[in-house]
Formats: structure tokens, C-alpha cells, sequence
């Protein structure tokens, strides 16, 4: 559960931006970065009662598309295993929780242009 | 607490009850349907989604599993948008009341939330009346067919925020008052008329004849002869459909969403004129989730096979058993689905492919191998369902030109009527209601001839070589002759009328 290494050039800057536009919208910050075998969790908000987990994706340019595209199914399979495995070990298992996507353009220079959040990005099958 | 709703499943004519229970509980938020939904039902989650939001609710963000109950029944079609959406409002507290017990609610829901009518809503509304159910919210565009069932309490709605406010209890929706059903055959809305046929007196005759005893028949002609034009103007010359007949006919025509919204009733006996490439499922009834064919939607009406034999093999077959039945059952792995199917069945087809051998005028082309094999077509067993063969000569110019219409259909309905009374009160206790239906010891019974008649049917029997059942259809058809004719005895010349009904055709 550490931060992020530096060789994730376009991750860290936008993983900032994200957190900075979430707490600005009333979210508490859990954690950062939780790394399990089941997967990665960029950031876990609290947002009420409501534990909300946040896969941010950053992209500087849009030549191979907007980030809102970049949910592959099985990206979004590993963010389901991923929570509902980080939910059985956690204190309130039965809490009502959903997994969010905050989606980051930034230009040449890292600053960032664009943030779209879009609140249960990823639903239960 | 879960949300529970009552809804109804279609199951061929049969409805069963379905509950629509809805359960909201915490976890990754999804939207599941569970109890054995088909393709259409699936898609109701995105309809229901839509029309929540954009009806100006909150579509929760928690787990929701939906459950049609029983669940061993398959649930199909778009019926269950309206139910689920508002068991899930109750389910999330949205909506608080108990209102909807013993309510049921049927509708399809689009996605600014309109609701929207569904097929079947006669039948599901009879079967449920039946059931005890006395209150049920529908789509206003089809709650007029609900109407139709007496006792019940009809509330029409035309979006989801008129259902939510009427379970609410802050709108009072009037129930949808009953039209006056009892006047409804009085307004005979006939388009056609046998006075427009001029000629074809032997025809006319063959017809009221097959009218008055429920008699199937055939007719053989040249192209130009006026198959066709006698064929639909049968209908104009039955009696009235009852109510209770007039609403067996319209729930098959609901099932297949052909039912007018203003008027909800089929008021005039189906006349239904398939075509002669028609599948086997368009016919009978058939697919995965079995559907009425022609056959039923010709129910208390006519069906009428125009070119006879180019029909394919199996689906003239098919025809059999339902004829002789008067209801279709058609059964698949999951259960067996029955609609009724009590026709009037008239063909017609040529004399040979060219269609010319019948017509003095003009010369056939057709050779005896072409002619035999065209004949050929039409199987021994489905040639003698037709209680007449009639043969319908091209018309002369003198009979084309010849002023002075026919009689008209209104004079011919009303001695066909009094031929029916008569069949209906001498068969009231034999549950049947008409000539055709004559069988075996009833036949016996009531188509008893004096010796003089017996001696004379035997001896045509012998010349004709009629088999034991043409000579049991000869009597039936000399049965309703008679009644036609309002004597109790089947005389001579009845007889001889029959027989001329009989065998007019084989000599191809």
C-alpha cells in the first residue's frame, strides 16, 4: 500500500488531479494505490455512508480514444474481484459500496485539461 | 423490504399469476432478473432504468434482484416493464402503500417512461376476473379490451408517473367505465353483399346450405368464376356472433395485438384468406412461444384456402386434426399451449393447373398426367373433410349481363338464423350445435329415414360407390336441407339435393 512509482509517468500526475477534484466534491480519502493478487485499486473515497472505489484514467493525448473508453470487460472484472475481495476483509463487509471512474485529460506538459467523473462506472453481474 | 407486485404470465390461452418481487439490498450496485426470463423480459432492465430516471425518480444505486415468480414458468415479452418498475419503487421506499394488493398490473414501459400497451390484455384480464382479481392498472391505449370483462375495475394509465401517484394515493383515477356491450351486434357493418352476384344460383344455394349446417366446403372453378366473391360473402349471411363468441374470437386477436384500440371487440365473423405459401406456424399456431395461426384467428368465422392445392402437404395435413377438434393444441417441451379453431373451412381451386377444363369457351392445355398429379395434391383424408364438393361453372354472358341483382345476403342470413335455432334447440342437450358436428349414434338418431328414402339412398349409394363416410356425410347434408326446408323428415328430394353436393367433382 505504497504510492505509485515513478515510472508510471502519466498515472501519478493524474491519480493527484483526480483525488484533489474528489475531495473537493466532499469525498475522504481511505486509501491510495491498494495492490492486491486480485488487483489494483487506484484510489477508495468514503462519500457517506457509501465506500466509493476510484479507477482514475489519464491519457495525454486522444489518439487512441477518450479514457471513459478505456474500461475493457476485463478491466472492469478485474475492479469487481478486486473490491469485493478488499470489502470480505474490511471491517463493514455489508456496507453499500460502487466503483467509480474518474477519467483525466492532461496536455504535452502534464497540466491537467479535462475531468470527467462518471459514478458507478463499474455494475455487480 | 422487498416490493411485490402482481403480474400475469400468457401461456397460449391460459394466464397464470406472476408475482414481481423486487429486493434492494446493499453490495456493488446491479440490476438482476432471475425466474426464467426470454430476451425481452432481459431488456426490461434498460427500459425500466430509463423510465425511472427520466420520470424523475431515483434509480437506487444498490443491489436489486428481480424475481418473477413461479419461477419454472417462462416469462416473455414486455409486460413486466410497468411491474418491475413499480415493485422496485416500493422496494426502495419510494413508494409507500398497500395499494397494489390484489391489484394487477400489466404494461410496457418506453424510455421517458410512457407506458405502453402489451398483447393479450383480454385474455389475461378474463383469466385473472376468473382467478378473483378485481383491480388492474393497464396502459390506457389497451384498457378498453379490459373493459370488455364484466366485474372488473379497470384503471388506465399512460405514463409511470400516473401509476406512481395512483399507488401513491394523491391521484384518483377513475375506473374505465364499460361500454354497452349489449347493443353491440346491431350495427351490421357489411361490406359486401351476395346481391352484387349475379348468377351462380346453384352456388348461392350450395352455400347457405354449407352456412346453415356448418358444413365445410370446396369449390371447383375456372379462374373468373367468382370463387373468391362467393367465398367472402359468406360471412355476410351468418348469424350474429354471441358475446361470449365475440369475445373467445377477439382474446385470439388480442393475443396477436390485431385488436382495434377504440372498439376492443371483433364484432363480425372473421373472414381470414391466408395465402397459399403460408408456413405451418402461420397456419396452425406454432413457434418456440406458441402463437394462434389463421386457423384461430378464423375462430367462429371462415377460413378460406384460395388455391387449394398449391398449399404445401404438411400444413393442409396439419389442418386435420383441428378441424375435427375445433381447437389447436400445440405442444413443446415446456407444455402444450390450445387455442380454439372452430371454422368454416371454404377452398377453392381450378379444375386443372391451366384452369380452363370446366370453361366451353376456351380450350384446356393441360395434359391427363398434369391434371391427375395437380388432383393428386389433395390427400384422400383432407378431400373428405369438405362436406361439399361444388363445382362453379364460368359464367355465360346472358347470366353476366342479365339485370336484377341476387337475393340479397339479409334475406339468406335470416333463413340460415332460423335453420341454426333449429339445429341449436335439437342438439342443446348433446353438446353440439350444428349438423356438421352429427356423428355416429347421433347421426343415427336424428337422420333416420323412412324406408322409402333408405331404399332410394342405398340404391344411389350403390351407383355412386360412396364410402360409408360420403354416405354419412350425404345425411347430414340432407339433414340441414331438410331443416332449411323446416321438416322434420328427411325427404326424397333432400336427398337428392345432398347427393348432388356429393361426388359433383370426382368425375376429374
Amino acid at each position: 500500500m505504497s504510492s505509485s512509482p515513478s515510472s508510471r509517468l502519466s498515472g501519478a500526475p493524474g491519480e493527484e488531479a483526480a483525488l484533489r477534484f474528489l475531495l473537493r466534491k466532499g469525498y475522504r480519502l481511505v486509501e491510495r494505490n491498494v495492490r492486491s493478487r486480485w488487483g489494483e485499486i487506484d484510489l477508495v473515497c468514503r462519500k457517506g455512508s457509501t465506500l466509493v472505489f476510484v479507477e482514475v484514467k489519464s491519457r495525454r493525448s486522444l489518439s487512441a480514444g477518450h479514457p471513459l473508453e478505456m474500461l475493457t470487460p476485463a478491466k472492469q472484472a478485474r475492479l469487481r474481484r478486486a473490491t469485493f475481495f478488499y470489502m470480505m476483509r474490511s471491517e463493514h463487509p455489508k456496507a453499500s459500496y460502487r466503483i467509480d471512474l474518474v477519467a483525466i485529460i492532461l496536455d504535452r506538459e502534464g497540466r491537467v485539461q479535462e475531468i470527467t467523473h462518471l459514478e458507478n462506472a463499474v455494475e455487480g453481474e | 423490504m422487498p416490493g411485490k407486485v402482481i403480474s400475469y404470465v400468457l401461456d397460449g390461452l391460459s394466464a397464470i399469476p406472476a408475482e414481481v418481487e423486487v429486493d434492494a439490498s446493499s453490495g456493488l450496485p446491479s440490476f438482476t432478473i432471475v425466474g426464467l426470463p426470454d430476451a425481452a423480459v432481459q431488456e426490461s432492465r434498460q427500459r425500466v432504468r430509463a423510465a425511472i430516471h427520466n420520470s424523475g425518480y431515483d434509480f437506487p444505486l444498490c443491489r436489486i434482484t428481480v424475481n418473477l415468480a413461479p419461477a419454472d414458468l417462462r416469462k416473455e415479452g414486455p409486460l413486466f416493464d410497468l411491474p418491475i418498475a413499480l415493485s422496485l419503487l416500493i422496494a426502495t421506499g419510494q413508494i409507500r402503500s398497500s395499494c397494489q394488493e390484489g391489484l394487477v398490473v400489466l404494461g410496457e414501459l418506453s424510455l421517458s417512461g410512457e407506458v405502453k400497451t402489451v398483447r393479450g390484455i383480454l385474455p389475461i384480464v378474463r383469466r385473472a376476473r376468473g382467478a378473483g382479481y378485481q383491480r388492474f392498472l393497464l396502459p390506457a391505449e389497451g384498457a378498453m379490451e379490459a373493459a370488455l370483462v364484466q366485474g372488473s375495475s379497470i384503471f388506465p394509465v399512460s405514463t409511470l408517473r400516473q401509476a406512481v401517484d395512483f399507488l401513491r394515493g394523491d391521484l384518483v383515477i377513475p375506473p374505465l367505465e364499460a361500454p354497452d356491450w349489449t347493443a353491440y351486434g346491431q350495427e351490421p357493418v357489411q361490406v359486401s353483399d351476395f346481391a352484387e352476384i349475379r348468377g351462380q344460383e346453384t352456388a348461392k344455394r350450395a352455400l347457405e346450405v354449407a352456412v346453415a349446417g356448418n358444413h365445410h366446403l370446396i369449390m371447383v372453378g375456372s379462374p373468373g368464376a367468382g370463387k373468391t366473391m362467393l367465398a367472402r360473402r359468406v360471412v355476410t349471411v351468418m348469424p350474429p356472433m354471441t358475446f361470449e363468441e365475440a369475445l373467445e374470437v377477439s382474446e385470439v386477436y388480442s393475443i396477436c395485438g390485431l385488436l382495434s384500440k377504440e372498439k376492443a371487440l371483433l364484432t363480425s365473423r372473421p373472414f381470414r384468406a391466408p395465402h397459399h405459401t403460408s408456413s405451418y406456424a402461420g397456419m396452425v399456431g406454432g413457434g418456440s412461444n406458441p402463437a394462434p395461426g389463421e386457423l384461430s384467428l378464423a375462430h367462429h368465422g371462415v377460413l378460406f384456402l384460395d388455391e387449394f392445392p398449391e398449399f404445401r402437404r404438411d400444413v393442409l395435413e396439419a389442418l386435420r386434426q383441428p378441424l375435427e377438434e375445433g381447437r389447436v393444441q400445440i405442444t413443446r417441451a415446456h407444455g402444450t399451449a390450445v387455442f380454439p379453431a372452430q371454422v368454416m373451412m371454404i377452398a377453392a381451386m381450378n379444375p386443372c393447373p391451366c384452369g380452363f377444363r370446366l370453361d366451353p369457351r376456351r380450350e384446356c392445355r393441360c395434359g391427363a398426367g398434369e391434371v391427375r398429379r395437380y388432383w393428386n395434391q389433395v390427400s384422400g383424408p383432407i378431400w373428405d373433410r369438405f362436406d361439399i364438393h361444388l363445382q362453379v361453372p364460368p359464367l355465360s354472358l346472358e347470366e353476366l349481363t342479365g339485370d336484377g341483382g341476387g337475393e340479397p345476403s339479409v334475406a339468406i342470413a335470416g333463413r340460415v338464423a332460423r335453420c341454426r335455432a333449429l339445429e341449436a334447440e335439437r342438439y342443446a342437450s348433446f353438446g353440439i350445435r350444428t349438423n356438421a358436428q352429427l356423428g355416429g349414434k347421433l347421426l343415427r338418431r336424428f337422420c333416420a329415414l323412412d324406408s322409402s328414402e333408405q331404399a332410394f339412398l342405398r340404391q344411389a349409394a350403390d351407383r355412386l360407390q360412396l364410402t360409408a363416410r360420403s354416405f354419412d356425410r350425404t345425411l347430414k347434408l340432407a339433414r340441414t336441407i331438410a331443416d332449411l326446408d323446416s321438416q322434420e323428415r328427411i325427404r326424397l328430394e333432400h336427398l337428392a339435393e345432398a347427393l348432388q353436393y356429393r361426388g359433383a367433382v370426382d368425375w376429374i
